[in-house]
């Protein structure tokens, strides 16, 4: 029985020094971690950003890889839950990938950071909109393809001084996270621009009547309304200000971006200003992505799909074009080097967020939403 | 003075408004002491009733008025038949059970068909379209109130005088009453009170469809989960204006909806529901029945 055991112990011991091997001697490929959701209720966030970073390799490798290697996917599943990712980001490490692609999520990006920061190794997110993620300053080895959250409102809040020329607003929202949030930064960024916010309330969601709020903003006398949240208050929101004759420019979120707004509110839509990511769907670079992903996996691609494409497509811009895959080198070309991707012709600026794509404001206009450029 | 008259009328359509709803809730309480808490999703499917038939009569042509009374009929003959289901399945074989079971009856149901409108339907926000005539008279004061809010108040006021009336002075009122007041005796002289508490159930949910019709026309929307929350503020209505009173419920309505208006108005509409509930809260420890509510004797 002993010796069995000892036997067992020896083969195991054997074993584990060939794969010990494996992984220390694999120095011929460069190897990039893809990170996120992969299953659980939020996986449709993360798969499509696998798919992605897949066809972005697949093309390089075709090529004859970067400088001569070939690039090689190591895909964890994080869940979106941050002490998953945690386990996600050691076992990369202790994988040697070069970056990682990922995380999805906000709060599980920020949980797997620290570890990869202390391990020298690239984050690029296509999804992690948390804005201290880059504006801390804590994390240098964070990117991201995708805006923060506050770029919606200063976005919002520019279009407000500077096209519209407005003065004194009443802010609204529908106090939930979305909505307050960009609600506060709007009011912080119109005030520090010297725009008065006269009136900064938030309202009941779902309630079947806002005529007192309105009738408030009627007596304000303010010269524009920003809206934070969602369609079906907006529309109820715009309705009942229309009809007491409020016909001030009328402001919103993403949330509102949303072409359910415009059947919903009918006539009422007319002129509502709404930002929202920038339409990207047009570029050539992006209809081919989307067709190489319908013949490849047979599907439209999910969310987030463009976004991660564009950080894999930016992330091996960066070693080729850095020569290398020496940390500080790779972070300097992703700083400096601009790459034409789906998303744009993008690159990163010192905090790591994207240069080159971002958020755009819409209006509706012969009910539709028209990219006003 | 020209703000507080806005207030006030904005008070007054969202008084009416959860009228609407509180007036069925406090008619089924009355009878049978059960808070019904399907009755807002009752609400909610005469609303879709009325915009599936309407949009379906719509588009053969017929003109507006026409589609209106052909789809609130076909929505209360809907509504009606829901009510008059529930009350069969739900709470008549619950009815000598502890109270309890029946209000876990009421809130079950009361999911049950939200998610199956969510199913069946759609859970995204829709369109509603306002099939009501815009009354040319309501021009000159319509940032004060329009004519969908107009006829609302109308309804609302039209509706009390008939419940009122209906169980003052008819025959089924008066076994309504007797049914209220006690089931067995009720029975002991002859009064079929399965058939009293179905009627009760009937109009109740009727009255929910026409509340339905009226309140998706002026917000312009309606979702599955419209319901649920309307019936919570309109169950503190009927509460506050005493439960089972058909008066009390429309005047806890009114007090809600002017506190509501006036609490957003010249405080802040962050606490609209916290200046609803305080109100509750003071009327009832210094009125623990409520406004009009009858202080019911301890049976012994």
């Amino acid at each position: 029985m002993k010796k069995r055991v000892l036997v067992l112990s020896g083969v195991l011991l054997a074993l584990s020094l060939v794969l010990v091997g494996c992984q220390g001697g694999g120095g011929g490929s460069i190897k990039i971690g893809v990170a996120g959701a992969h299953s659980g209720d939020l996986a449709s966030y993360g798969l499509p950003s696998v798919n992605a970073a897949k066809l972005v390799v697949k093309e390089i490798n075709e090529k004859g890889g970067i400088n001569g290697r070939k690039v090689e996917l190591v895909v964890e599943d994080d869940q979106c839950k941050p002490e998953l990712a945690t386990t996600a980001a050691s076992k990369l490490v202790s994988n040697k990938v070069v970056a990682v692609i990922g995380h999805i999520c906000s709060g599980a990006t920020k949980s797997a950071l620290g570890i990869y920061k202390d391990s020298k190794v690239i984050t690029i997110s296509p999804s992690a909109t948390n804005p201290p993620l880059t504006q801390s300053g804590e994390y240098p080895n964070f990117f991201r393809t995708i805006a923060p959250d506050d770029a919606q409102a200063r976005l919002a809040v520019t279009f407000i001084a500077e096209k519209l020329g407005l003065k004194k607003l009443a802010v609204l929202h529908d106090k939930g996270d979305y909505g307050k949030g960009f609600a506060e930064l709007v009011k912080q960024f119109a005030e520090e621009r010297g725009i008065e916010v006269a009136l900064f309330e938030g309202v009941n969601p779902g309630a079947p009547d806002y005529s007192a709020v309105v009738n408030k903003i009627g007596n304000a006398k303010v010269d524009g309304v920003v809206w934070g949240g969602y369609h079906p208050e907006a529309s109820k929101l715009v309705q009942q200000m229309r009809e007491k004759g409020i016909n001030v420019p009328f402001i919103s979120d993403d949330g509102v971006k949303d072409n359910t707004f415009i059947e919903v509110a009918g006539k009422y839509a007319e002129g509502v200003y709404a930002t929202g990511p920038t339409d990207t769907t047009q570029n050539p670079l992006a209809i081919k992505a989307i067709e190489d992903h319908k013949k490849e996996f047979g599907s439209e691609p999910g969310a987030f799909f463009l976004n991660a494409y564009a950080a894999t497509q930016a992330l091996l811009n960066a070693i080729a074009k850095a020569g290398t895959t020496d940390y500080d080198k790779v972070v300097a070309a992703l700083r400096s080097e601009y790459v034409e991707t789906p998303l744009g012709n993008i690159s990163f600026d010192e905090k790591g967020d994207v240069i080159g794509y971002g958020f755009s404001v819409f209006q509706v206009q012969n009910g539709k939403y028209v990219e006003l450029k | 003075m020209e703000y507080f008259l806005k207030l006030l009328l904005s008070g007054t359509t969202k008084g009416s408004i959860y009228a609407l709803i509180a007036l069925g809730y406090t008619m089924v309480y009355g009878v049978i002491q059960l808070i019904n808490f399907a009755h807002g999703e009752i609400y909610m499917i005469g609303g879709f009733t009325a915009l599936i038939f309407g949009g379906f009569l719509y588009s053969m042509g017929l003109p507006a008025p026409v589609v209106l009374l052909i789809s609130v009929i076909l929505a209360i003959v809907y509504a009606a038949s829901f009510g008059f289901t529930i009350e069969r399945i739900a709470y008549r074989p619950l009815r000598n059970k502890p109270r309890l079971s029946a209000l876990i009856s009421a809130i079950g149901i009361s999911i049950v068909l939200q998610n199956f409108v969510l199913l069946a339907q759609t859970e995204k926000y829709l369109a509603y379209p306002s099939y009501l005539p815009d009354l040319p008279f309501l021009q000159p004061v319509k940032q004060y109130i329009n004519a969908t809010q107009f006829i609302i108040l109308i309804v609302t006021a039209l509706i009390m005088v008939f419940l009122t009336m209906l169980i003052k002075y008819t025959r089924i009122g008066k076994a309504m009453r007797a049914t209220a007041q006690d089931k067995d005796m009720a029975q002991l002289v002859g009064v079929n009170i399965n058939q009293v508490i179905s009627i009760t159930f009937i109009i109740g949910s009727s009255l929910a469809a026409i509340g339905g019709v009226l309140i998706c026309s002026y917000m312009g929307q309606i979702n599955y989960y419209i319901g649920f929350i309307a019936g919570i503020k309109a169950f503190v209505a009927a509460v506050l204006g005493g439960i089972g009173s058909i008066p009390g419920a429309v005047l806890g309505s009114f007090v809600l909806g002017w506190t509501e208006s006036f609490g957003t108005g010249y405080l802040s509409s962050d606490y609209e529901d916290a200046f609803a509930l305080l109100i509750l809260v003071l009327i009832l420890t210094v009125k623990p029945e409520g406004l009009l509510g009858k202080n019911q004797k301890q049976k012994v």
